[in-house]
Formats: structure tokens, sequence, C-alpha cells
């Protein structure tokens, strides 16, 4: 962030309104909506799902994708309104003078192509540089990207290399005509939090280098803090309050933007004791002959939290459907309630299947869209406790009541249910079993900030009022500060550390506890600066 | 190459089959071939020398080694039923095939050099103008098209070109004096329709084809990245979509391969169709096991090769991580 | 902006799309529907009206033979008669019961067959899994027409050899695609829940999945029928599919098709043998709109549960 700004003016949006048309009729995405943008800034674009803030990105190069039109408003850059140019108009700006960084790069590379070559397509348009000279400045790109190999990774498919990797490439991309703008669509969401460091530190100091102006959008306040001079939070297609950065973050005006960082907020005194429920005990597993646990062993003490922490690879979910019997493992063994668990699912009784019941990350496919709520709890029931009819439907009713629904959900297919009250049904059903122990593998990491904070309490009220044992399995430590009475910290299929929360959030760390928990962006400006420094000396 | 194994595990596979269905066949040639009234040593003897009398496994190798050597045996038809009378001979399945085999190659062929590149532009340009009045009737008549059997659009051709307005013959007799030209004059009503019943499914799977690669994430990269229209079919979609294609043409061929039995049939041509249908009636074994196998190793052929294209054209199949 | 932020699970809105029963979605679809879908939906309603009363509109036999053969049109016979002296049109009505009938058993099997293989390969995901797979590919590799062709002539051309034959070599279209929806299906968590709750392979199969791939089945399933009875018509033409007396438009091409030479002559005499062939076109087009409809609509469904 460089504090000298010139305050030219490169874009200004005004009022913009843009329509969406879905369930056969169209819908306002984005309901009249200011932007204005300087040279050489970085606005942040902050919101939760359905807010528009992706669509606001698009309508900022005047493109709208399918399905989508702009109903009204201006998009001036550098005094020209994009809105009103034709396709081909705008394809001599897009490219090259506004370029776009998507989400999922690994979807938004053409497969069929190497890297270099789609690095160096929009420059080679404007036909100012020889394609040597490009390379050569690509190779550039890519080494203050950090990227390993600079010299020859251009010459790779994009299969051939890492999400990460491809994420860097694709700013490379987009910095190689060296635009005047640059739209960052969520680049770092799909990674994790350790690679999303080296990313985000790689963005911001390329564009840095080139002064150039961008818009960076996410739904993750920490992280759009350390690459934004100014902070604009949307919701439901209108703006809530728009500051700088650092005014943002000490003094929100809205309680709504208070809200986006909820969980944040919430923590659980740490309780334990050396009751165990459920033992694993040097458990290895494998898919076919791909090995990913190696000698886990965790205890898991009744009536309390143990959060499993780790990124992707690193056997968390794995522990989970070994532990359900759906993955058996090669050897080791499982410890429940005093008896020894068989490993293959079919092989347990219907007693031991009842009492640990798991909850999904995705509440969409964790439901079978075809069934109405009243199905999806009822079957437990019946098929644990036989009971049928008019009986089985006050128990349902009962149990939507403790998840703070009522009745009048019965008869809903889960098609007509928010993202929230899907993972509440889910929870009821897992209630509906009776069990002792209760799987939840990453159930709120799916959800907007403050449903999170809704699921987080009613599973804490659950477990004080019914005594119920949980294992949460997250990426997300401050999921894991709000829930967690102890943590397990895994890392490329073994187990780093266990023990009590207060214990391994501080320090002295094991090295990878320490990297891990370091890369967790905070709600400071600074913390990415101060980050990289301290991990340089 | 484990495509290529299992496509010979295919053709091996159907060749059982094939053969072993015969050996449950009512019946006995021997008996059928002399007649009812023949004696029991002529039976015995003619059983002999035809191999009928071995176990069917040995019969079965037997036959297969032949085949590899490229000889089919010799028809059942044609003999004498007279017995000891040794000048009348059948005819070698290998003599009476290859010039049937020949006459459906050229006819197969012509329709397809016909078919394959006007579905290919019909199907891409319906799919670059989707939704446009060009794409609703180009994907309206193909829907026609494929619903109607072959003989159906077969006999509507004769209908109009050759009993209405006589400008093509019904029948289409060649032997193997036909000039080039007149081979394509008296072929044209079956290639006619041949080109039409394939090209209905070929242009529809053409274009869903393409419109499937037009709605995948990199080529909204690709316009965001301010590629023209052009470049973004040429350069981002085109590559993409060998694959499809030719596994659409390949598909097509081996569609058009069997409708021939039917044109064949109607337009009388003396394709291997034809002699197929005509062995089954006289019940000649050897002719029908070859036409069957002939069928079907070009049918698996042709997938096999559509495979092949599929993975050459795939950078992700052809540069492993 | 001043938002109530008192969270209540029961207001939650976001994304919460209309609630409407399944009666309330087909009306909707319905009153949509293009010209093409219920010119379909008409057609297919004519031909099963034809098929199941076809003894009370036929007005003569199926098997009647009148003394004039060939016969022009009109006069008693509508469409003339054929070469044993035949009424053409009642011969056409008994066909739809025979050709529909045969060719929907026939698919029938396939669907049943082929479902319920494709579905446990999914959940099975191993030897079974691999044993069903190559079988399948090893009969798709080789073209039904030829297969039928040849098991018909060794097995005797009946009906009953025909729709057997047909549905086994037919299922393994519906065991691929059911396999291959099935095995994304099977990995979703919902079908997860139901194992690890201890649900038998029946509950899974029929309450969990099936409802879920049913789309998909239900296109195939059109698909699939309009190709059976292509490859029955071919036959049947051909000589060695449905048999004699039972009438059936293809064998009725067949048999009249010298007719098309008098076509300078008289027109609907050309015309006589082109009339069963259309009555296959005209439903086969039929069942391709409203499969097509039903494709469209599956497709905007799940649009809006986005």
């Amino acid at each position: 962030m460089t504090s000298n700004k010139s305050k030219e003016l490169l874009l200004e949006m005004k009022n913009i309104h843009i329509d969406g048309f879905s369930d056969e009729r169209w819908h306002k995405i984005l309901k009249g909506v200011d932007l204005t943008l300087y040279r050489g800034e970085i606005l942040g674009l902050i919101g939760e799902s359905g807010a528009g803030k992706s669509t606001m990105g698009k309508a900022a190069m005047g493109y709208t994708q399918p399905g989508c039109k702009i109903i009204n408003g201006e998009v001036n850059f550098n005094g020209i309104d994009l809105a009103k140019l034709t396709e081909f108009e705008k394809r001599k700006i897009w490219g090259t003078k506004i370029s776009y960084v998507a989400q999922s790069a690994a979807a938004s590379f053409n497969p069929a192509h190497r890297l270099m070559d789609q690095t160096i397509s929009a420059s080679n348009r404007l036909k100012i540089n020889p394609t040597d000279v490009l390379k050569k400045d690509a190779v550039q790109l890519y080494e203050s990207l950090q990227l390993p190999d600079a010299e020859n990774i251009g010459d790779r498919y994009p299969h051939q290399v890492s999400g990460g990797q491809l994420q860097r490439i694709m700013t490379a991309m987009a910095m190689s005509p060296r635009p005047e703008l640059i739209i960052f669509d969520e680049p770092t969401t799909a990674l994790d939090v350790t690679t999303q460091v080296e990313v985000l530190s790689a963005m911001r100091s390329i564009v840095d280098k080139f002064n150039t102006a961008a818009i960076y959008i996410t739904h993750d306040l920490a992280v759009v803090a350390q690459m934004a001079d100014r902070i604009k939070v949307l919701r439901y297609g209108e703006e809530v309050e728009e500051a700088e950065t650092r005014d943002m973050l000490s003094n929100p005006k809205e309680e709504y933007t208070k809200s986006l960082w909820s969980v944040r907020s919430l923590i659980k005194p740490e309780e334990t004791n050396q009751d165990y429920i459920l033992s694993i005990k040097n458990i290895d597993a494998a898919y076919g002959s791909s090995k990913v646990l190696y000698d886990v062993s965790i205890d898991i003490p009744k009536g309390k939290t143990v959060a499993i922490v780790g990124e992707s690879g690193s056997g968390k979910s794995t522990t989970a459907r070994v532990i359900t019997g759906l993955l058996p493992q090669s050897s080791g063994e499982i410890i429940f309630d005093g008896k020894k668990l068989s490993p293959k699912l079919e092989q347990r009784s219907k007693e031991e299947l009842r009492k640990i019941q798991i909850i999904f990350q995705m509440p969409d496919t964790a439901m079978n869209p075809r069934q109405t709520v009243d199905e999806i709890i009822g079957r437990p029931i019946e098929f644990y406790q036989g009971i049928k009819g008019k009986e089985r439907e006050s128990k349902v009713i009962e149990l939507l009541k403790m998840i703070e629904l009522d009745e009048t959900f019965l008869d809903r297919l889960p098609s007509e249910l928010s993202g929230g009250q899907k993972q509440r049904i889910c929870i009821a059903r897992a209630l509906a079993a009776n069990p002792d122990l209760i799987i939840c593998d990453e159930v709120t990491s799916a959800l907007d900030q403050i449903v999170q904070e809704g699921i987080l309490k009613l599973l804490q009220k659950l477990q004080k009022d019914l005594g119920v044992t949980y294992i949460f399995i997250t990426h997300d430590i401050a999921t894991v500060k709000a829930i967690s009475d102890e943590i397990v910290v895994m890392y490329q299929g073994e187990v780093v550390e266990q023990g009590l929360k207060s214990k391994i959030l501080n320090p002295p760390h094991p090295e990878y506890t320490e990297l891990l928990l370091s890369s967790v962006p905070e709600m400071d400006p600074d913390w990415l600066t101060s980050l990289l420094n301290k991990r340089s000396s | 190459m484990l495509r290529l194994t299992l496509g010979l595990v295919t053709v091996f596979a159907f060749s059982v089959i094939i053969f072993s269905t015969f050996s449950f066949l009512p019946g006995d040639f021997a008996t059928e071939i002399l007649g009812q009234s023949a004696t029991k040593s002529a039976v015995k003897a003619l059983r002999a020398e035809l191999g009928l009398d071995k176990p069917p496994v040995t019969r079965y190798f037997d036959w297969l080694g032949n085949v590899f050597q490229g000889d089919f045996g010799s028809s059942f038809s044609g003999r004498s039923k007279v017995q000891g009378d040794q000048g009348d001979r059948s005819r070698e399945v290998v003599g009476l095939i290859i010039p049937r085999l020949k006459n459906t190659l050229f006819l197969t062929g012509v329709a397809a050099m016909l078919a394959i590149p006007l579905s290919l532009i019909l199907g891409i340009s319906a799919a670059l103008y989707r939704n446009s009045y060009y794409d609703r009737s180009a994907t309206g008549v193909s829907l026609v098209t494929v619903s109607s059997p072959e003989f159906f659009t077969a006999y509507i051709f004769i209908l109009l070109l050759a009993t209405l307005f006589p400008v093509f013959p019904t029948i289409a007799t060649v032997d193997e004096d036909t000039t080039l030209v007149e081979r394509f004059y008296r072929t044209a009503l079956p290639v006619f329709t041949l080109t039409l019943i394939t090209m209905g499914h070929m242009m529809r799977m053409t274009r869903s084809a393409i419109i499937n690669i037009l709605s995948s994430e990199y080529i909204e990269m690709a316009k965001l990245s301010g590629s023209s229209r052009y470049e973004v079919i040429v350069k981002h979609a085109l590559p993409n979509a060998w694959a499809p294609i030719s596994q659409v043409i390949a598909i097509n061929l081996a569609y058009m391969l069997i409708g021939s039995v039917v044109v064949e049939y109607v337009f009388n041509y003396q394709g291997i169709g034809r002699l197929m249908v005509g062995s089954v009636y006289n019940r000649d074994l050897p002719v029908v096991q070859a036409c069957a196998l002939i069928f079907a190793s070009t049918y698996v052929i042709l997938n096999l090769i559509a495979d092949l294209i599929g993975i050459i054209s795939n950078p992700r199949l052809l540069y492993p991580k | 902006m001043s938002e109530n932020l008192s969270y209540s699970a029961k207001s939650e809105v976001a994304n919460l799309i209309k609630r409407r029963t399944r009666v309330e979605r087909l009306k909707i679809a319905l009153s949509k529907a293009p010209i093409s879908a219920w010119f379909g939906m008409a057609v297919l309603f004519v031909y099963f009206f034809a098929a199941i009363f076809a003894p009370l509109i036929a007005p003569h036999g199926e098997a009647e033979i009148f003394p004039v053969a060939y016969a022009p049109w009109g006069d008693g016979h509508i469409f003339g008669t054929d070469q044993i002296g035949r009424d053409i049109f009642s011969r056409i009505i008994y066909a739809a019961r025979n050709t529909i009938g045969i060719c929907l058993l026939a698919t029938f099997i396939a669907l049943g067959i082929g479902t319920v293989l494709g579905i446990i390969a999914a959940l099975d995901r191993k030897y079974l899994d691999q044993l069903l797979s190559r079988i399948v590919d090893t009969l798709m590799a080789i073209p039904v027409m030829i297969f039928t062709f040849i098991l018909l002539s060794v097995f005797g051309p009946t009906n009953f050899n025909l729709i057997v034959i047909l549905g086994i070599l037919e299922s393994t279209r519906f065991f691929r695609i059911s396999r291959s929806v099935a095995v994304g299906q099977v990995v979703l968590e919902y079908v997860e829940v139901a194992r690890l709750r201890g649900e038998n392979l029946p509950y899974i199969i029929f309450k969990e999945i099936l409802p879920n791939i049913s789309s998909p089945l239900i296109i195939e399933f059109g698909l699939r029928f309009i190709f059976i009875i292509f490859t029955i018509s071919s036959l049947s033409f051909l000589g060695i599919g449905i048999q004699p007396p039972s009438a059936d438009w293809a064998s009725m091409v067949r048999e009249n098709a010298i007719l098309i030479q008098y076509a300078q002559y008289d027109l609907t005499a050309g015309l006589t043998p082109l009339i069963p062939a259309f009555a296959i076109a005209l439903l086969c087009v039929s069942i391709n709109f409203v499969v097509d409809w039903y494709l469209y609509i599956t497709s905007g469904l799940k649009d809006d549960v986005k």
C-alpha cells in the first residue's frame, strides 16, 4: 500500500442496476450501487453470498454474465462509459486495460494450451512488443510472484500445476499487458490458509510494484484488510457502508458490518475430563494404494468438543470416515464406549451405528433432494425406534422446535430451505437417532458468518442440554476458538499435536502449528506486512 | 493400449458368441443340403467333409485359425444335392464377400463424404447462432430425419426421384464392369438416404458438443480477456472440440454401416448387408458368420479410432503430471 | 440501512425460493409447454388410444381377407387392401398395438435389468462393478441390430424371443447411464447417511437413489424406446422381426412396397406403403418432441434449485 495516492479518477460507476433471470423471472441483483476508484488504489468489495459483489466486479468491465443485464447506470472508465460500448469496442479494453482474475483458476484456464501462451495472449494482441520480449517479461512476472521454476513453468499445461500456482499464473496473465485496473474475484477463497498467505503477498507486491488499481472481491474481511486501501460493504445488492480500511476495522458504523466477524467474537471456555467416549489407536488408512493416514491416535473426552484442525490433505475428514466405518482402517483399532468397534460399517450393530452420527459440510448434498423434512428427520426415528405415524410426526416436530424451527417446515423439500435451515435439519436428523457422539465435518464452512454464529450457538446449547460429545472437523481457527475444548492438529495424514485449547493456541508451538496459526489472517491491516517481516527475518 | 486389447477381446467374444449360437441351431446343415431323402451314409460323409462331426470347441478354433489366414471357409449353399457330384463346388466365402464388401464400402464412403462436412458445418453454425431461427429450423428438421426409419426415407426418395420424377433408378445394380460415373448415378438414391439418416444425428451431436464447450468457464475468461469472437472459437473452443467431434464422426460412421443393411435391401444393392440377410434366409452359416464378424469388427475399430483421437487431442492424457 | 439483526432461523430468507407443490409445478410447466410438446403429447395419446382400443376402432379384423387384393383407396377400405386382400387401415391400427406393445415391453425389461444392476455397480465400485462394466462394454461394442439379427436367426424369430433379446441387449444402455448418474449420487452425503444408518440395499436403491436419477432415466427411456422401435422395424422390414399374421408397420411397408411403382398412375397407390412408415416416423417425432421438452424443464428446474 503506497501512501502517496495521486487522486486521479480512474473508474466511476454510478447508480448501477442489474437484473438476473432465474426461476422463470427477473430478479434484482444490484439496486443502484455507486463506486469510485482512483489510479493506483485498491478497493475491497466485501459481502456475503447473494450480495452482488461479483456481479458488481464484472460490471466494472461493462460485462454481465449470460442471463443478466444492466438496467441502468454508468460505468465511466477513463471517461468512457463502458455500459454504452459495443462488444467490439469493449474487447479493445478487456484483457489489456482492464483484466480479470477469476476465483477458480483451474476451470478458467483453457486445458488445451500451455500456460505461457495463455499468459501472453492478451498482450500479444496489442502488437507493441514482440513475443519473445513478452515471454521474458512473463518469466519475470512469474519470478516476482515467487513461482517455482519460473523459467519453465510456462511450458506446462494447466492440469500440471497446483491450484495456488495457477492462481498466481492467472495474476501474471492479468498483469502481462500492464492494465490500469485488475479485478480480483475471490482469488484465494479456494485455497488453504498457508497457500493463501503466499498468494496474497505475491499479488499485493506485484500490484504495488506497477501501481495498478484493483478491485478486490471477497467475503473475508480479514483478507481484504490486507489488500485494500478502502472497503465497501455490500448486502442484498445495496451498499451498507464504505470507509478507509483502518476506519472500517476500528470503527464500523453499521451493525451489519460488525456481524461479518461475529464468529470471531464467540469464545467458549474450555473444560475437559479423562473419561473417554472414543479412542482411536494407531490408525493407518488408505484409499486404494495411496496411504492417507499414518499412525493416528486421538482420544475424545465424553460430553466435550474436540476440534480436528488441518488443511486439505491433512487427513482430518478421512479420520471421520474411519470412525464412522465408511473407510475401514488397514490397521489400528477404535474403542467406543469401552468396546472395540469393527472397522467395517456392515459389521457394526444397529445400536453402534445409532450412537455415532455425522453432519456434513454441504447440507445441499447431505439431504435427499426428493424427500421432505418430515421424511428426512422421521426416517431415523422410525428406523431405530420403530415409531410410526402420528407419534413419529410429533417427535419430528419436537426436534424441529429444538433446532428453533417449527411444524410449518414439515412438508418442505430441501430446495425450499435456506443454507442455515438446511444445516439445522441435518442437525435434527442426527439428533433423531439420539446419539452419544456427533461428528461435525466442516458444518459451518459453507455458511455466511452470521448464520455460522447461529449454528455454533445452537450446537453449544444442545451439548449443554443433552450432554452429547462433538468431534468438530474444520480448517477455520475462528470456529475452533468458538466451539472446542480440545484441539487436534493434523498435517499430511499425521497428528501433529493434541491438547487443551489453551495449550495448543499459545506458544510454544511445533513448527507446523506455528505456520498454520500464523497464516490465519487477522483483523489488522498490518498483519500481512508484519507476518512477512517476521518470516523473512 | 488398454482400449486396443479391450477392442480385440470384444471381437473375440463376439466371434465366440456367433459361433456358439450356430451350434444351437435346430436341424443339421448336412441334412438340409442333401434333402430329407438322403441316405444316412451320405449325410455322414458330408458332415465329415464339412467338419460338422468334430466337437464345437475344435471346430471353433479351426474356424478362427482359418479366419486369421483370410479363409472364411466355403459357402454351404450352391452345393449340389446329388451325391458324389464333385464338379459342383460351392464358392469360397472370401470370394463371395470381397466384391460385396467393396460395394458396401463404396456406398458408405460416398455417403460419409457427403454427410460429414455437411453435418459438421450445420452443427457448428447452429451452435454458434444458438436459438436463432436458423438454429431452430436446423434442429427441427434434423429431429424429423432422426425420427424416420431408414426405409421411410428410402421410399420417399424412390417415390419422388424414381417414380414421380424418374431421375434416378430404383434399383442400384452394379457389377465390376460398371464405370465410376455410372456407379455414382445408380447409387445416388441409396447414398442420399444414408446421408440423410446419419446427418441428423451427426449434426445434433456436433451442436451439443460445441455448446457444451462454449459454456465452460475458460471461454468466459477468454471473452473477458478481450479475445475476438473469431479467436474465442478458433483458438479456445476448437482445440477442445476435436475429441468430441471425432467421436461423433466415428459413432455415426458405425451407425451408417448398420443403416446400410436396410438401405441395401431396399435398393437391392449387392453389398455385404444384402448378402448377410440373404444368407440368413438360406441358412448359409459360414457367410453369415463372416458378414457379422466384419460388421462387428468395423464397428469396434471405428469406436476405437474415436477413443484414440480423444486421447491424442487431450493434453491431460498426453502430458501426464 | 437499519437492519434488524436479531437473528432467527425461521425468518432466514436468503436464497429461499417460492414453495410450490408438484402439481403446481406440473401446471406451470404445462402452461409453458411449446406447441411441439403439445403436438407430441396429443399424437402419443392418439397412438395409445388406438393401441388399447384397436378391436373397437378398426373397421375390419386384423387378418380378415377380402376378395380383392390391392384394392384402391376408398370404397369400404379407406387405404385399400394389401397383396392378399386385407384391409390396410385396420391393419395399421392393429399394428399400433403390436409394435408399441412389443417395443414397450422390451424397453421396460431393459430399464428394469439395466437400472438395478447399474445402481448396484455404482454402490459396489469394486469387483462386481468391474465385471458388470466389462461385460456391458463388450456387449455395447457389438451393433445391436446385427446381434439381434444373428440371435433371432438362430433362436427363431418369435415375438417372445424378440422381446427378451432386445430387452437384454438394450439393458446395457440403461446400465451405463444409471451407473454413471448413480456414481455421482452415491458419493453424495445423503447416501452415506443412509448407509451409516444401516439401511439395506433395496431401501438405498429404490428410496434414496432412484428418485434422484429418474430424470435422466426417463429421458433415456424415451430415446431407447425410439431406438427399439427402429431396430424392430428394421428387422421386421427384413422379414425377421414381428411375425405374421400379426400386423406391424414395417412388415406392411415391405409387403406393399411394390405399389410404389404405380405412383405415376395412381398417387394413392404409391402412398400406401408410405403410410405405415409414416406412422413410425410420426410416433418417433412425437416422442422426441416430448423428450426434448422434458429435458428442457428438468434442466430448468435444476436452475431454480440453485
